[in-house]
Parts: structure tokens; sequence; C-alpha cells
């Protein structure tokens, strides 16, 4: 087990290099002179750059060096860098990338951590309704419905729910993450988070129900076709308990190995609800960086990501050898 | 695969015919064709994309023909004179085929009048001032459903039908596109991996491990921003972005393909496939990977669904199609800038999102009912 797990950290820091090295590349196919109109443009947006942090950035990526050898030695200055967690100055806010970054993927990380808990609590029961009354009409319905879920592009769908349910019914702030105007504290600032969250969180969950629905229902199938629940049913047992008790813990498996791998990509933003709904989460953080031609912030957005990325596939390998003891990891 | 026939008996009196005339032989082919019709959700998918296709590729020709001139008229509907006493005519912007087109703004715009009053009372008698402004706005902008523009026009001027149109010939070519790529790459790798396994899988899978950890929209903001750099013009802009996407997109079919090969690769007719001496691009591309072929096209169908959804958001985000040109990303991408739109005027974008939901879901039904149809252990 252990010499498992070496291997495959291993093999997480040959992907980590891999990604590193074509985000890179990617950097260095950018015209120089664009990065000076970029940088130029976010000073006249108020901010300022100092000459400071563009010297070191260019410094750090080895730019403007274009021989194959100062490529090369661009490329390893970074890598050290990034070693170190040093991911350079972001141009637009003029602190740490690495600390902008830690600063907004709190609340990405609470949005998306409340959307996932509704959205298994909603898609595990209708996926096993769904897979116990197969071919049923109730089946029939709950698979369109979340074959529509699965169809609807994210902004699209934010955009009609903030117009209908904020901006026509007025029930909920259309966007931002706390009424400026009022000054609240304690639990009615909680309260206020939540209003504006309401809806961001309603649009991530009905996106994402369909996906695990069906996983549900797949596994659930599956299991139900097995041996050991036809003599659970020969036993006499009532089909209350052949379903939530042999059935149900047998689909865990694929469940809790999904989780685990789900855990690390919910630190990462979800970059179009939070932009439409105007949410200072990593994702519309990064968006704007962009857009602005933030280029330190963007690369070191991107690293992060990736790093989510390996952590998610290392923990649901991992987590497959734990739960099913029929798996031998070697 | 192809070899195997079912054999399905018909009732039959005659106890004398031969054999073959008492059952009917169904090709595999066949029974999956009755299996698809047979699901309810796979028609109607199919239905939603044909209608689509139908809509973005012929729709365009049975646009209705405009003139080449239009006299100005003011809100009465009487016709606008010039200082001469004419009358002004504009003139209407269209294709070369006398129909409105993808980037053809509506230009006969409205003339608004704004009359506005003030009275002085000066030694007792009362003047009013009586103010006209006239304002000529070129372009018919935010016009609402008519004749002349089913979906009424957005607020450049261009007719919302129409583009809709366009649109979904961008979305459409641009995805069947990306899954042809990223078919052929996949099949390629994934043969090749699973078939010689050892060192070369190993490279092409860490290949893939790598492209999988590999950011996809936040990438793509990085492309984008490439392009810009260098010029590109705002029509191919998506095809270079649906390239990269390929590019990070073929390790999932590569290895469904590696996973099949690996488990058919140990079975009899393959070592027959060695005995004949068949050369290794034969036994891989002829008797390996048509076997593959059914779990291929369940993804296929599945991931043109997914295609749509990205170019639409990439178009959403402006780093895809950019104006003039209309994608339905594009044109939902207005509402971002100006709420009284995504407020006031639900014609201008709420029908390029339909669009989406149906190009989508309607591929969505199609796989699913491949996946089905398809299953050799499927009991319906």
């Amino acid at each position: 087990m252990l010499k498992y797990i070496i291997k495959r950290l291993a093999m997480s820091v040959l992907i980590l290099l891999g990604v590193s090295l074509i985000i890179y590349f990617l950097i260095r196919l950018m015209p120089v002179d664009f990065i000076q109109d970029k940088i130029n443009a976010i000073n006249q947006g108020g901010a300022t750059v100092s000459e400071e942090t563009v010297n070191a950035m260019y410094e750090m990526y080895g730019l403007g060096d274009n021989s194959f050898l100062g490529i090369l030695k661009g490329y390893f200055s970074w890598l050290g860098a990034l070693a170190t967690f040093d991911l350079g100055t972001s141009f637009v806010y003029g602190i740490p990338v690495a600390d902008v970054i830690f600063d907004h993927m709190g609340i990405s990380f609470a949005i998306a951590l409340i959307a996932t808990v509704f959205e298994f609590l909603i898609a595990i029961p209708l996926g096993i309704t769904a897979a116990k009354h197969q071919y049923s009409l109730r089946d029939y319905i709950v698979t369109v419905l979340v074959m529509v879920g699965i169809s609807l592009p994210s902004f699209f769908f934010g955009q009609m729910l903030k117009d209908f349910l904020a901006l026509k019914l007025g029930w909920f702030p259309a966007s931002g993450l706390i009424d400026a105007t009022a000054s609240n504290t304690g639990l009615a600032l909680l309260g206020d988070y939540a209003m504006h969250c309401f809806i961001p969180i309603l649009t991530i969950v009905i996106l994402s129900i369909g996906a695990r629905m069906r996983m549900t229902r797949t596994n659930m199938l599956e299991v139900m076709n097995s041996d050991y629940i036809r003599t659970a049913r020969a036993k006499g047992l009532k089909e209350k308990v052949v379903i939530n008790k042999h059935a149900f813990r047998n689909t865990l498996i694929p469940m809790v190995t999904s989780l685990a791998g789900l855990l690390p990509s919910l630190f990462s933003g979800a970059i179009i609800t939070e932009q439409v709904f105007d949410l200072p989460g990593i994702g519309n953080i990064a968006l704007d960086a962009m857009n602005r031609g933030d280029i330190p912030f963007i690369m070191g957005y991107n690293m992060f990501l990736a790093l989510l990325s390996v952590i998610g596939v290392l923990l649901a390998d991992l987590m497959y050898g734990l739960v099913d003891p029929r798996v031998k990891l070697e | 695969m192809e070899e195997q026939t079912k054999v399905e008996t018909t009732q039959t009196n005659d106890t004398e015919a031969p054999l073959d005339k008492n059952v009917r032989l169904m090709s595999p082919t066949r029974m999956v064709v009755r299996r698809f019709f047979r699901s309810r959700l796979s028609i109607v998918g199919l239905i939603m994309v044909v209608s689509l296709f139908l809509f973005s590729f012929v729709g365009p020709y049975f646009v209705a023909d405009l003139p080449d001139e239009v006299v100005q008229t003011d809100a009465n509907g009487n016709p606008i004179l010039d200082e001469n006493g004419d009358p002004i005519i504009t003139y209407v912007y269209h294709d070369d085929d006398g129909k409105w087109g993808e980037i053809e703004l509506d230009k006969r715009g409205m003339t608004e009048y704004a009359v506005s009053e003030t009275t002085y009372t000066v030694n007792g008698i009362t003047y009013t001032l009586r103010q006209t402004t006239e304002t000529n706005i070129e372009d018919n902008m935010l016009a609402p459903p008519s004749g002349d523009h089913i979906l009424g026009t957005d607020n450049q001027g261009y007719d919302i039908f129409v583009r809709l149109m366009y649109g979904g010939r961008i979305s459409l070519i641009v995805s069947f596109l990306a899954v042809f790529l990223i078919t052929v790459l996949g099949v390629i790798m994934g043969g090749i991996a699973g078939y010689f396994g050892g060192f070369i899988d190993n490279i092409i899978m860490r290949v893939c491990d790598i492209l999988i950890c590999l950011p996809g929209i936040p990438i793509l903001l990085i492309i984008s921003t490439i392009l810009d750099a260098s010029d590109i013009d705002a029509k191919y802009r998506i095809y270079l972005l649906m390239i990269y996407l390929t590019f990070i997109s073929w390790p999932g079919t590569a290895r469904l393909v590696r996973g099949q090969i690996l488990s058919l690769r140990e079975q009899e007719y393959m070592v027959a496939a060695e005995a004949m001496g068949y050369s290794v691009p034969r036994k891989i591309f002829k008797h390996l990977v048509p076997n593959v072929m059914p779990q291929l096209i369940v993804s296929m169908s599945l991931s043109l669904g997914s295609m749509i959804l990205y170019e639409a958001t990439l178009s959403y985000l402006n780093l895809g199609v950019k104006a003039p040109y209309a994608a339905w990303g594009t044109m939902i991408n207005i509402i971002s800038q100006d709420q009284d739109i995504l407020q006031n005027h639900l014609n201008v974008w709420v029908p390029a999102g339909i669009c989406i939901v149906v190009a989508v879901l309607g591929f969505n039904f199609i796989g699913d009912g491949l996946r089905d149809a398809l299953d050799p252990k499927a009991r319906r």
C-alpha cells in the first residue's frame, strides 16, 4: 500500500511537470509587446503595475530571451519559483498571486460544498426510485427531467433564474455576495450571504443533479441484478430492506470514490456561475484577471487547477482501494 | 460481430417449408436500428436534431425576400420628407440573395420625435415655446417580433431569427468537426496503446493523464488572448479554439478504446488473425476497432452535446465567435452587458438558449437510445 502511494505520488509530480511544460509553452507564445499593451491598459484603468512587478515577471518567466537555452532557463526558473509556492505578483491586485487565490477560494469552496451536499441529497433518492421502477412512467419522467438539467447551459439557466427569481419577483438579490447598503453582523450577515448565494447554488444543483442521478441509477441497476439480491429476496426479506440495506450500500463504493475525486475540485471555482451572479469567487476573479491581461495570476490559477485535479485523481484511486476490499492496490 | 446473426422465428403453419423460410434473419445492424426506434426518447432526440439541422442549413434559403429600398415613415406611418419635399429612402442592407443575412443590419431606423413645451409669461401675454427634437436612429434596434423580423432585432439591429440559423450552422459544424477529430485521434492513440501495451502504452497513457489534468476554460482564456494578439480573423477563431479542445479531449476516447482492446486482443479470433499473418494496422483497425464501435458511437453522440455546450460557453464568454458573426452563445452574451435586455427583451436572448438546450438534449437522447440499443445484454 505504502509503495503504491509513493509510486502514485511520483507519478503525480510527473503529471504536474507535464502540465507546467504546456502552460509555460503557452505563455511563451504570447507576444511580448502585447503583454506591454495589457500592462499599459491596467495602468490607465487606475491601478498601477510597478516597474518592479513587471520586471520580476519577465525575470521569472525568462521572457525576452528567445534562444533555446533562454527558454529552457526561463522554464526552470519559473519551475523553481513554483516549487516554493511563489506564483509571482498579480498585476491587478498588486499582491502575490498565491494570496489572491487563497483569499477568494473560500467563497467558491463554500458555495460548491453546499451545492454538492444538496446534489447528493436529491440525486441519490431519485436514482434509487428510477432504478427500482425501471422503465416505468416514474423512471421516464425522472430521466427526462435530469436530462434537461444536464443539457442546460449554465450561463443561460443562471440568467433565466436571475431574471425570474431576482429581477421579476424580487425574492432574492440579483448579484454580489453581500448587501453593501446594510451593515449586517452576526446572524443577519449569515442570512444575507444565504440570500445572495441561493440562486447560484440552485443553478449549480439543478445542473449537476442529472449526472449524479444517472450514476446512482446505473450502479443500482447493476447491483439489483446480482446474485446476493436474489438471495436476499429468496430469504423473504422486505423489499425495503433489500433496497436500502443490501442494494444501496453496495452502490456506495463508486459514490465515495467519486466524492473523493470531487473534493479538491470544489476549490476551483465555477467560472460561469460566478460570472453570472457576480460573486467574488476564484473563478470570477480569474475571468476578470484574464480579460485584463493579468498574466501572473492566470498562470498561477492554471497551475492551481492542475494541482487540484491531480490531487483529485490521486484521492479517488486511493479511496477506491480503501472502500472496496476486492481491490488490491499495487 | 459482423458474422453473428440473430435468428428470430416467425410463426408459420407450413412445417414442410425449408428451414430458412421459417426463420427471419436479421443483421445486428438492423436489430440495433429496430431497438433504437422502439424507444420514444431516441425518436424525439432524432427529430430535435434533424429539425435543428434543417433550420440552420436550409432555413436561410426560405427567409422572405426584402425590398431594395424602403421609404422612411414616422410614427403615424406617413413618409418623412426631406427639405426638398421628397420622401427619404433608405437602402436596405441585405445579402446577395435579397434576404436578411447573418451580418446585415436593419438600417430602417426610426425617427423619434420628442416634443417639449415651455410657457413664458411676458407682460401678461403667455407664449408657448414648442421645441421638437428629431432623433434619427439609423438602425432598427430592439424591434419587437413582427412579420418583418419573426423574433425581432437585437440591440444592434440584426435579425434574431436569421442569426439563430447562422449561429446553428457554426455550432453544429464546429462540434461535428471537433467530435470527428477527437474520435480519429482517440482511436489511433488508444488502438496503438492497447495493441502494443508495455512501453508505448505507458507513454501514451501518461500523456493522457497530463492532458486530462489540464484545465479547460482557463487555458482557453490564455489561448484566446494569444489569438487576440495575433490578429486572427473573427471567423476562424472558434475553429482554432476547437482544435485545442480536441487536443485536450481525445484522451477520454483513447482510454475507452484502449480498455476495450486490452480485453479483445486476448480473444481467439485475434489468435486466428495472428495465425493468418495479417499486418498490425489491419489487425488493429479491421479486427479490433470495429468491435469498439458500439461504445464509440455512444460516446460520440454524447460528446456532440457537450461540444455544443462548450462552444456556446466560449462564445458566451466572448472568446469564441465574435461579433458581427453569430453564434448562439454570443447572442446570449448580449445580456451580460445590458440588464434592460435581460429583463425586458426576452426575445433577444431566450430563443438562442432554447436552441442550445434543444441541440444538446437531442444529442443526449440519441446517445442514450443508442447506448440501450447497442447493448447486447439489453433485455428490451
